[in-house]
């Protein structure tokens, strides 16, 4: 089958859907983080190919490499965050633990 | 077999490595498999953004998530070290559950991507992007490319100060200096 733009949104959608298992499941902070990103690359999927198949528009790819960019920002965020985590509850970053805030 | 030329080739191949790759992400138990199943993944979509002529995004998605993201992760992994989970899924939401709305959510941006009727453009050849992005970046996108730097700086401060160890007060140190 010749790979038009469906393809390219398949995958977007098989990379979001990934993520979002991630997410969902994970125990280890870190799990859902890897979650977070697989989500965002699936973003950057669609985007692409949206820009690709709409001859010589560009406006999609600079979307693109700004959600890189924030996703970047935002790793570096949610890794610091862990760490803490790390030291505050005796050397575990396991998210049912971290429930101080819970009513 | 229909004839399929090579970009039809690479991206049926690169496809394949990027489901597999994110399933093992998805599904693996051992976080070192994941990190390293996440390398495929952002490989394979690199490679996807080469075949949709977006070179300096491929060249950008692997400097950046993998030489700076992957590593950061990869860093965090191996000072945390709880790699082996001991129970996989939380106690809110149980895996079955988890599945069964990521496979409807997965339908859903399947069926509407095949079945909409997307008003698509005769595809030209495009040649290097880098100089177009490099100009769309300083007068269209100028306003989000400030606020973009602003923000890195942001992050970085705010990564600064969450991960440093607590300020311990100076009378108590003694001659140790520390921020």
């Amino acid at each position: 089958m010749h790979v038009g733009l469906s393809h390219f949104l398949v995958l977007g959608a098989v990379l979001f859907a990934a993520g979002l298992y991630c997410v969902l499941t994970r125990r280890n902070a870190i799990g859902v983080l890897l979650g977070v990103e697989l989500i965002l690359n699936g973003a950057n999927v669609n985007l692409a190919a949206f820009s690709h198949y709409s001859a010589g528009e560009i406006g999609g790819q600079i979307f693109a490499l700004f959600a890189i960019v924030l996703a970047a920002a935002e790793a570096a965020v949610a890794l610091a965050i862990v760490l803490a985590i790390y030291r505050t509850f005796h050397e575990s970053i396991d998210m049912e633990d971290a429930s101080l805030l819970k009513g | 077999m229909i004839a399929l030329n090579w970009f039809d080739i690479v991206f049926y191949v690169f496809a394949l490595v990027l489901v597999a790759s994110s399933l093992m992400v998805a599904f693996s138990r051992n976080l070192i498999y994941s990190a390293f199943a996440l390398l495929g993944s952002l490989v394979s979509v690199a490679v996807l953004f080469v075949l949709l002529s977006a070179d300096f995004l491929a060249v950008t998605q692997i400097l950046i998530y993998m030489g700076g993201i992957l590593v950061l992760i990869l860093f965090a992994i191996m000072l945390t070290s709880t790699i082996r989970e001991v129970r996989v899924s939380n106690r809110y939401i149980g895996e079955s559950p988890a599945f069964l709305v990521t496979a409807f959510s997965f339908l859903l941006l399947a069926v509407i991507s095949i079945r909409a009727p997307w008003l698509k453009a005769v595809v030209q050849p495009s040649g290097p992007t880098t100089r177009e992005i490099g100009n769309s970046l300083l007068t269209t996108y100028i306003l989000p490319f400030e606020i973009a730097s602003v923000l890195l700086l942001i992050a970085v401060v705010g990564a600064v100060v969450l991960a440093r160890k607590e300020v311990k007060d100076p009378g108590e140190q003694g001659g140790a200096a520390d921020t």
